[in-house]
């Protein structure tokens, strides 16, 4: 009777844990409505367009200073496709995604460094990431033409200009309804770049923890084992104990 | 000769080697008689019961932090230039190496929940009454130790929460009158959380706390096992002995019968931990903050800076309590030593219970309701408390201009601070006029 | 707790008792104990291979591409791969056509120590290409890095055929860096993996067989 009581309250604590997660606003920046991103690291064709976006568009200012090119192997490109096609001219393989823009340069053209991107899906989340990326318009009292009321809920201010305008096309904000309208539509239509910017986003979000598919898979086989392991120890102990009264 | 007798032949030289051999070494080195006075003839009370895990499960996780720390140390760098960066570098390039870290990550805030779950354990049982009270001590510097441990060690990935959590923590101590602006400076090592900070926040937490809190671990269970465990009836089992052996009438040997018990408790913790490890790491943000994944910057606070979830009653205590509002007649300047103090003392008061607990019982199985009503209410305010820590101020808005518009939540924490207190300075009183029941001779079930 | 008897007969019947009672426990706890060290020796792998180089270390130590166009003939350059100085010597006919005339004086001139060079290279050149030898400059004595004396005679005598001599302790190599009798040196200097990708392309850190 005494062990049924202690798996109850075992199950009991189990249950608890996951009410410690559930009020926590985990993310750095609330307040803008973000829509779900569509996340999927099994999906290599997603990360693989995610790649050569990323290093074709966001890489010439942002840098992955903890990324490695050749970790791109994990997600089924060759090393002949890195080479040819992701890699700059002076970098090896084994080279993370160092940027050549100049940070201080940077500092001065944008009025803040851009940041690294190694772990920002960490730092913002995916949702956050991929909502940013949909949401510019353009805005002639911006410095740079473009604002974003993802990046500052409040100002809308924001220093990044929209890289990819020519594929999104343009978009203005309806003031009465707060809405964005496409008002010049770009190369891609808006299924298609909304394809982009999630296959961007899940790439981005392999970047910031390219081993998290090996953690959940290899999780599995550490329960598994365990819960052999919790039968017999349990067997054990009721084996020395039926002796106690 | 047969088989068997020579099979048995080659058991008993065996044996004779063994024995020679622990022989050879008792003469030097108390081996044996430490073996029975700790496990084989250290007698425990046979009713111990779920929330007798915690202690084992305790040392358990500090073995784990220490072994995880030990590699991560190799590859990490206390440097403000380049600590962060070899986090991520440990995270990536280091084989295994995200394994470790996040096992180290979890451990941290796993070491909390069963310190608290153990903490608790002695609080309903009585565990810290007499004559336990230095074990108790020794448990409440354990726990000071503990919560130095995991401040010092969160700044070492100097991430934006790193930082500013330092930042604040650190400034607390210039809210002491006088000396308090040298004293955080004095930490700091620089006008500013820096390098040198982190620095010596490294050597804090990789070597001389470690040292202290294994110095600690041994006094506790030393004392532990000079009066030997309390249990869920609060009945000390020595006084009922067997006439003959000596031996506890309720009592059985910790190896084997507690080692294979706890055994299944380790397991059983083992898989909680692993679900963590592998499938929640962040734990939604309470174990690992999402902040903490933006380098430090000095330059810019992040919008909502909060303790990790282990510290927050405290710190809900730190901003519930209002500051001093100054003298000015007098040039003596507002302060917020109230509220720092106010906060020591959360922590410190846990000392005092030993002394505090004026029941004739020590178990709450036998206690009255009163006290059962007064430990839920410590409860549930060390929740609320807790939960109010991890939100801004202003979560649940403002009362109306008849309250002067007061932050909701702020009055709310002001309430259940009252209470936490109130259990502790009232506990001499409710506990003597607490109605008990009769403690049996023998354990029960 | 039990007490002792000097009856033979009954300590052997209670210990077949006892035997008979312990099976359970016995059953159980070697199968919890082989299982648990099982996983406390799977645990202990991701520690001890933490240990081991790291993508940055193995992205620092990748093969190395050399242009070996430019090297005049009679001539070396030295290459950083790994941390260490690899040479390539570009030797002149002279040279090559020196290197079996003085096998006796060397202490293994077939390169019997197969782990001194790959099995490529166990030639009487020690090289893919004859002219072209590619070798680790780091004395097989104590570590030091031997200094070039190319051509004969000079300083180093008129029995001198040209090599290497290594300032801290006195080994001699000739050419292909083998080893002369009387060197402290044991055994040759080390050829370390490498392949021509083109004509004048040579990549240090690779085999010729890839190990796919």
């Amino acid at each position: 009777m005494k062990i049924t009581n202690i798996i109850k309250k075992a199950l009991f604590a189990l249950a608890l844990l996951p009410c410690f997660m559930l009020p926590l606003s985990a993310f750095a920046n609330v307040g803008a409505h973000l829509d779900k991103a569509p996340i999927d690291a099994s999906n290599h064709e997603s990360l693989q367009r995610g790649a050569r976006t990323f290093v074709n568009n966001c890489l010439n200012c942002h840098s992955a200073n903890y990324m490695r090119y050749n970790r791109l192997l994990e997600i089924g490109l060759t090393e002949k496709q890195i080479t040819d096609n992701l890699l700059f001219a002076s970098d090896k393989i084994g080279d993370t995604m160092k940027v050549a823009i100049n940070p201080a340069d940077a500092k001065k053209w944008f009025g803040v460094a851009p940041p690294d991107l190694s772990v920002e899906v960490r730092a913002r989340g995916a949702d956050w990431v991929y909502s940013y990326m949909r949401s510019f318009y353009r805005d002639d009292a911006s410095p740079t033409g473009w604002s974003n009321c993802v990046f500052d809920p409040v100002t809308c201010k924001v220093s990044m200009p929209h890289v990819l305008y020519e594929l999104q096309g343009e978009q203005t904000m309806n003031h009465e309804t707060h809405h964005l309208e496409l008002s010049k539509p770009g190369k891609l239509s808006v299924a298609e770049y909304d394809i982009l910017a999630g296959d961007l986003t899940n790439f981005l979000a392999y970047m910031a923890e390219p081993a998290k598919q090996q953690r959940n898979h290899l999780g599995w086989f550490v329960l598994l084992f365990l819960g052999v392991l919790l039968v017999l120890t349990y067997k054990l102990k009721k084996a020395y104990w039926k002796d106690i009264h | 000769m047969t088989n068997k007798t020579v099979l048995e032949k080659n058991k008993s030289v065996l044996a004779n080697v063994f024995n020679c051999g622990l022989a050879w070494v008792d003469e030097r080195f108390p081996l044996t008689s430490n073996i029975k006075a700790h496990l084989t003839e250290y007698y425990a009370p046979k009713n111990f019961n779920f929330w007798y895990f915690f202690g084992s499960l305790s040392l358990l996780v500090l073995v784990l932090q220490i072994v995880t720390g030990i590699f991560l140390t190799m590859h990490y760098k206390p440097d403000a230039n380049l600590a962060f960066a070899s986090v991520e570098y440990i995270m990536r390039d280091v084989p295994w190496g995200w394994l470790i870290r996040y096992m180290h990550s979890t451990g941290a805030s796993m070491f909390f929940v069963v310190v608290y779950l153990h903490m608790f354990r002695g609080i309903i049982y009585g565990s810290y009454r007499n004559p336990r009270e230095l074990i108790w001590l020794f448990g409440v510097a354990i726990f000071l130790c503990l919560m130095g441990e995991a401040f010092f060690g969160y700044l070492l990935p100097w991430g934006q929460m790193s930082y500013w959590g330092a930042q604040v923590i650190v400034n607390l101590f210039s809210a002491i009158p006088f000396i308090g602006p040298d004293v955080s400076e004095w930490l700091r090592g620089d006008y500013l959380v820096s390098d040198a900070t982190l620095n010596r926040f490294f050597a804090f937490h990789v070597i001389a706390l470690p040292f202290v809190l294994a110095g600690l671990v041994a006094a506790h269970i030393i004392a532990l096992h000079e009066v030997g465990s309390n249990n869920p009836d609060g009945i000390e089992i020595k006084k009922l002995k067997d006439k003959k052996t000596g031996i506890p009438l309720d009592g059985i040997p910790f190896h084997p019968y507690y080692s294979v018990k706890d055994i299944v408790g380790t397991v059983v913790f083992l898989m909680v931990f692993s679900t963590v490890v592998f499938f929640a790491p962040e734990m939604g943000g309470y174990f690992l903050e999402a902040n903490n994944f933006v380098p430090a910057n000095p330059l810019v606070t992040p919008a909502h800076i909060a303790p990790v979830w282990y510290f927050t009653p405290y710190y809900s205590i730190l901003r519930a309590v209002p500051p001093f509002p100054g003298i000015s007649m007098l040039g003596i300047p507002p302060s917020l030593f109230p509220g720092v103090v106010a906060m020591g003392l959360s922590v410190m008061v846990f000392a005092l219970l030993p002394w505090l607990d004026k029941s004739p019982v020590k178990s709450i199985r036998y206690r009255g309701t009163l006290y059962k009503k007064w430990l839920a209410a410590f409860v549930v305010s060390f929740v609320v408390l807790g939960y109010l820590g991890t939100e801004p101020s202003n979560v649940w808005g403002q009362f109306g201009a008849w309250l002067g518009n007061a932050e909701r939540a702020t009055v709310v924490a002001r309430i259940f601070m009252i209470i936490y207190f109130a259990f502790f300075a009232l506990m001499p009183w409710y506990t003597k006029k607490d109605k008990t029941l009769t403690v049996p001779e023998r354990v029960t079930g | 707790m039990s007490d002792n008897h000097s009856d033979g007969h009954q300590a052997s019947s209670q210990l077949d008792q006892a035997s008979q009672v312990d099976l359970e426990k016995r059953n159980f706890l070697i199968a919890s104990s082989s299982v648990g060290v099982l996983g406390c020796a799977a645990a202990a792998v991701p520690f001890v291979l933490s240990m081991t180089p790291s993508e940055r270390a193995k992205a620092a130590g990748a093969p190395v591409e050399v242009d070996v166009s430019k090297i005049a003939a009679g001539s070396m350059i030295t290459v950083e791969w790994r941390g260490k100085p690899v040479w390539i010597i570009n030797r002149t006919n002279e040279m090559t056509d020196e290197l079996p005339k003085h096998n006796d004086q060397l202490i293994d001139p077939d390169c019997e120590v197969t782990s001194q060079q790959p099995g490529y290279c166990k030639n009487k050149d020690r090289s893919i290409k004859s002219n072209l030898a590619v070798v680790v400059g780091i004395c097989t004595h104590l570590g030091c890095s031997p200094s070039a004396k190319l051509q004969p005679k000079g300083d180093m005598g008129d029995n001198w055929s040209g090599g290497f001599f290594c300032p801290c302790h006195g080994s001699k190599f000739d050419l292909a860096g083998r080893v002369f009798k009387g060197s402290p040196a044991p055994v040759n200097l080390v050829v370390p993996p490498h392949k021509y990708l083109t004509e004048n392309t040579l990549l240090i850190g690779v085999d010729t067989e890839d190990k796919a």
